[in-house]
């Protein structure tokens, strides 16, 4: 037995592989919206009170 | 006084004067939604965005219908005991502070678990507690701080809302197996011969083939079904080559690793459905926000309440609503059906509808008809017919609306299919009985060869790419197309039918003029005077239009309903109302509103109200003139006729008085004469023009709001670059026919390959992404430039 089948098969099982994540991402909807996450993750601590207050006196001018 | 913007919305909030937390605001609506914000520590919304809410409107009783758990039951995704899905569309949603507080909602309202906006789409999905909040207190929620959702009779069927993916899957799964086999190919790309290839080929070769059969069977089976379909009613579609290609392909490369001839064009094929697959995926991309497809139903309520004999209200479904029910119709409710009103002062807005700004003031016993909205009030009515069977919505159950309309047409790519198949056949016929002759081994190898290489990969790309790309450069431009084929189509238009109110004329400005004798100034400040007391919305828009004078204070002052008003100051009267109120017996020529003034009893008098046109109309007349037959189509009287026809090139037709019915025939008779209409409309009573038309455009204030179903929306604000539009429509389709060229050069060398009997694997796995590559990039190309041709003008024609 040569050793190109055992590299054939783990390559077609990696390919395989990433091939099911991908039917999986479009089953759960993560390719139904393409703007929104963009958006989104860019929120992180935004409900710090103190950080708030001041820029909103900084945007008053 | 300077204007400062309203923190919250951005309107004028000098006038108002109201300030908290040092920060101005434009009404108390405003402020509360601050002030809701800033206890739940949710201010950061304003850092975002500056200025990105709305108003909140007054919905009391507006949302009663969500207490009857049918309809609730219908709008919900997902209901059990105690939690509830719902995904609402709201309008508002367009930046990120919008997605931000929406997706903060749970800070307001512990009972709120999850909130996940789709900023595409403009919806958002709230998981809830069913337990401890209602969906009518969550739609109230969100309309308390701006976000009201918009709920329609649309929403009543959901359920079958599954979501289209499979294209995506196809795509995915044609990817997946073109990369795998593009690289079990590379040790036969460059060497032939030898052991290490003869021991291993079959094995590679068979992993090519299971690699290509669900590409064939799966990603490709639109091509083969719609060439099936095409051959069955004897048509030559572009599907059919297409599909002739990708069967003799995998059929010979099946054949010769069976028979152990050679490697097969395994590349070549899933490559080949890669392709044109990844050109129908860009094509369909398309506005997801805006919906086409809007009838009756996407605008009418989900529910309407009843008033029982015995005085008790209950919201019901209105498809439950039955002859001689009573309804009562409230403060910006919309009438769902053709009814008479019984109780209360009704004002009724039919822009909708007709595209009239101006509301309608109707008495009891008048005949309401549905799809007017109530702007003043509520009302009592009684139903004259059911949903299904009112006036307007008859409209609906025409044929125009189940017809699909690209069904009516050939595409220029179908077109030149047909002329390409029965070339290529008679090429591989030609060559397949010169090989027979000298070489017969070689024969049916040439015969496959060049089925092949002429399947026209580019020529099926050439169009998705041009129409998708300009569908986006047009998108920019505020010229939405339903898909590639409405701008397909545009190209060939010869006739434009435009409605007239809402459509040319300008929704929101009224034009007034003033006809009869002089006032003096103390007439006019009587008249200003008087003006001021009343609400009537003609008696606001004249005393708006009117110079500025003192406000003298009247002595008496009285409002007669549906006639007009009087009024009385030192010894002075004024009457302002209708003709006969005012005592004007004279002929009334005018067919417009228009509102007369007496005073002592003595006519002066009239002031006309007509709407306005929109910017640029003349010009855009004289320029569309010269290549197209214009008409006008009006559901109004002919009152505006004058004023239409020394504004407009001589040879426009006006037609007035026309039924929605009427637009439908018109624009059916001229197309059985062989016309290509584009319908410009606005209101739903064009529905039936929109549908009919070859391309029906449908013209729109605020695209997020309303329009008619119609095969594309044009923003009000570039009614004026219809021209532009219609013009680069037609470069599209030189650009398509280049492509074609272009193609076929690739064509021609590959044919020399494959009609000589020498085309290898490598050869065509090189030549067929080429020729699809190149197209991509030349149509790419050539649509933006045309593109910055048409942002050009607008520059132009902005100075």
């Amino acid at each position: 037995m040569s050793v190109i089948y055992i590299l054939l098969t783990i390559s077609i099982i990696v390919a395989i592989g990433f091939f099911v994540a991908f039917i999986v991402a479009v089953r759960k909807g993560q390719f139904d919206d393409s703007y929104t996450p963009s958006v989104r993750v860019l929120f992180e601590d935004e409900l710090i009170k103190e950080k708030t207050k001041k820029t909103i006196l900084t945007k008053k001018d | 006084m300077s204007k400062t913007p309203c923190f919250h919305c951005g309107l004028d909030a000098s006038e108002a004067n109201i300030t908290y937390d040092n920060k101005s605001f434009c009404c108390n609506g405003c402020k509360t939604v601050y002030e809701i914000f800033s206890t739940n520590d949710l201010t950061c919304y304003y850092d975002l965005q500056a200025s990105a809410g709305a108003k909140p409107s007054d919905i009391e009783g507006k949302y009663n219908f969500l207490d009857n758990p049918k309809i609730v039951e219908s709008i919900l995704d997902f209901n059990d005991e105690k939690t509830q899905i719902a995904t609402l569309f709201i309008p508002h949603i367009h930046c990120s502070s919008c997605i931000w507080i929406l997706e903060n909602l749970n800070k307001l309202n512990p009972s709120i678990s999850s909130s996940i906006v789709n900023f595409g789409k403009k919806t958002v999905r709230v998981t809830y507690n069913s337990e401890t909040i209602s969906l009518k207190q969550l739609v109230k929620l969100l309309s308390s701080i701006g976000y009201e959702p918009f709920i329609s009779l649309d929403d009543y069927s959901v359920g079958k809302k599954n979501v289209d993916r499979s294209l995506i899957y196809k795509l995915g799964v044609a990817g997946f197996a073109f990369g795998n086999v593009m690289f079990l190919s590379f040790p036969e790309y460059f060497q032939v011969t030898g052991f290490w290839i003869e021991t291993y080929a079959p094995l590679f070769r068979w992993l090519m083939f299971s690699f290509s059969l669900p590409v064939v069977f799966y990603s490709g089976q639109d091509y083969l079904i719609s060439a099936y379909k095409g051959l069955r009613s004897k048509i030559l579609n572009i599907d059919v080559p297409i599909s002739l290609g990708i069967l003799v392909l995998f059929v010979r490369s099946t054949a010769e690793i069976i028979l152990n001839l050679g490697t097969g064009f395994f590349d070549s094929l899933t490559g080949l459905i890669f392709f044109l697959l990844l050109g129908k995926f860009f094509q369909q991309k398309t506005y997801n926000y805006l919906s086409f497809e809007r009838d009756y139903k996407s605008y009418f309520p989900i529910g309407i309440t009843k008033l029982h004999p015995d005085g008790t209200e209950e919201s019901v479904q209105i498809y439950d609503i039955e002859k001689g029910d009573r309804l009562l119709i409230r403060n910006e409710e919309l009438i769902p059906v053709d009814s008479i009103l019984i109780k209360g002062k009704a004002r009724i807005d039919y822009s909708f509808v007709t595209g009239e700004a101006e509301a309608v003031y109707k008495q009891s016993g008048d005949k309401l008809f549905a799809g007017g909205k109530q702007l003043k009030g509520s009302i009592e009515v009684d139903v004259l017919k059911t949903v299904e069977q009112s006036y307007l919505t008859q409209l609906w159950s025409n044929d125009v609306f189940n017809k699909n309309k690209e069904d009516r047409f050939t595409t220029l790519t179908n077109a030149i299919s047909k002329k390409f198949t029965i070339a290529v056949l008679s090429i591989a016929f030609l060559a397949t009985a010169y090989w027979l002759f000298v070489d017969s081994s070689k024969a049916l190898n040439v015969f496959t060869a060049v089925l092949i290489i002429a399947c026209p990969c580019a020529i099926a790309l050439a169009a998705p790419f041009t129409f998708g790309n300009l569908l986006r450069i047009f998108g920019k431009l505020k010229f939405y197309a339903k898909n590639a084929s409405v701008i397909e189509q545009l190209a060939a238009i010869n006739t434009i039918i435009f409605d007239k109110t809402g459509t040319i004329t300008a929704n929101k400005e009224t034009a007034i003029t003033y006809e009869g004798s002089n006032l003096s100034s103390d007439q006019e400040i009587l008249l200003k005077s008087t003006l001021r007391n009343s609400n009537h919305p003609l008696s606001r828009s004249l005393y708006n239009l009117l110079n500025k004078h003192d406000i003298a204070t009247l002595d008496n002052y009285e409002e007669h309903t549906g006639k007009g008003i009087e009024a009385k100051r030192n010894q002075n009267t004024i009457k302002i109302g209708s003709a006969p109120f005012v005592g004007y017996t004279a002929e009334t020529s005018t067919l417009n509103t228009a509102v007369y003034v007496s005073t002592n009893s003595e006519y002066k008098g009239r002031f006309t109200f007509s709407n306005k046109y929109r910017k640029g109309l003349s010009k855009l007349f004289n320029k569309l003139k010269k290549h197209f037959d214009l008409v006008i189509l009006s559901g109004d009287n002919a009152g505006e006729t004058e004023n239409l026809t020394k504004l407009l090139p001589a040879k426009t037709k006006l037609l007035f008085n026309q039924k929605p019915e009427d637009k439908l025939e018109y624009i059916k008779h001229h197309q059985q004469s062989g016309a290509k209409v584009l319908m410009i409309g606005d209101g739903l009573n064009d529905a039936g023009a929109l549908a009919q038309s070859d391309v029906g455009i449908a013209i729109s204030e605020n695209v997020n709001i309303f329009s008619p179903a119609c095969d594309a929306i044009l923003d009000a604000s570039k009614f004026n670059h219809l021209y532009d539009f219609i013009k680069a429509s037609k470069s599209a389709i030189k650009i398509i026919r280049y492509s074609f060229l272009l193609s076929l050069i690739y064509n021609s060398i590959g044919l020399y390959f494959a009609v000589t009997g020498q085309l290898a694997p490598v050869i065509a796995a090189i030549l067929m992404p080429l020729s699809s590559i190149s197209i991509v990039l030349f149509t790419t190309v050539s649509t933006n430039f045309v593109g910055r041709k048409l942002k050009k003008q607008k520059k132009y024609s902005l100075q």
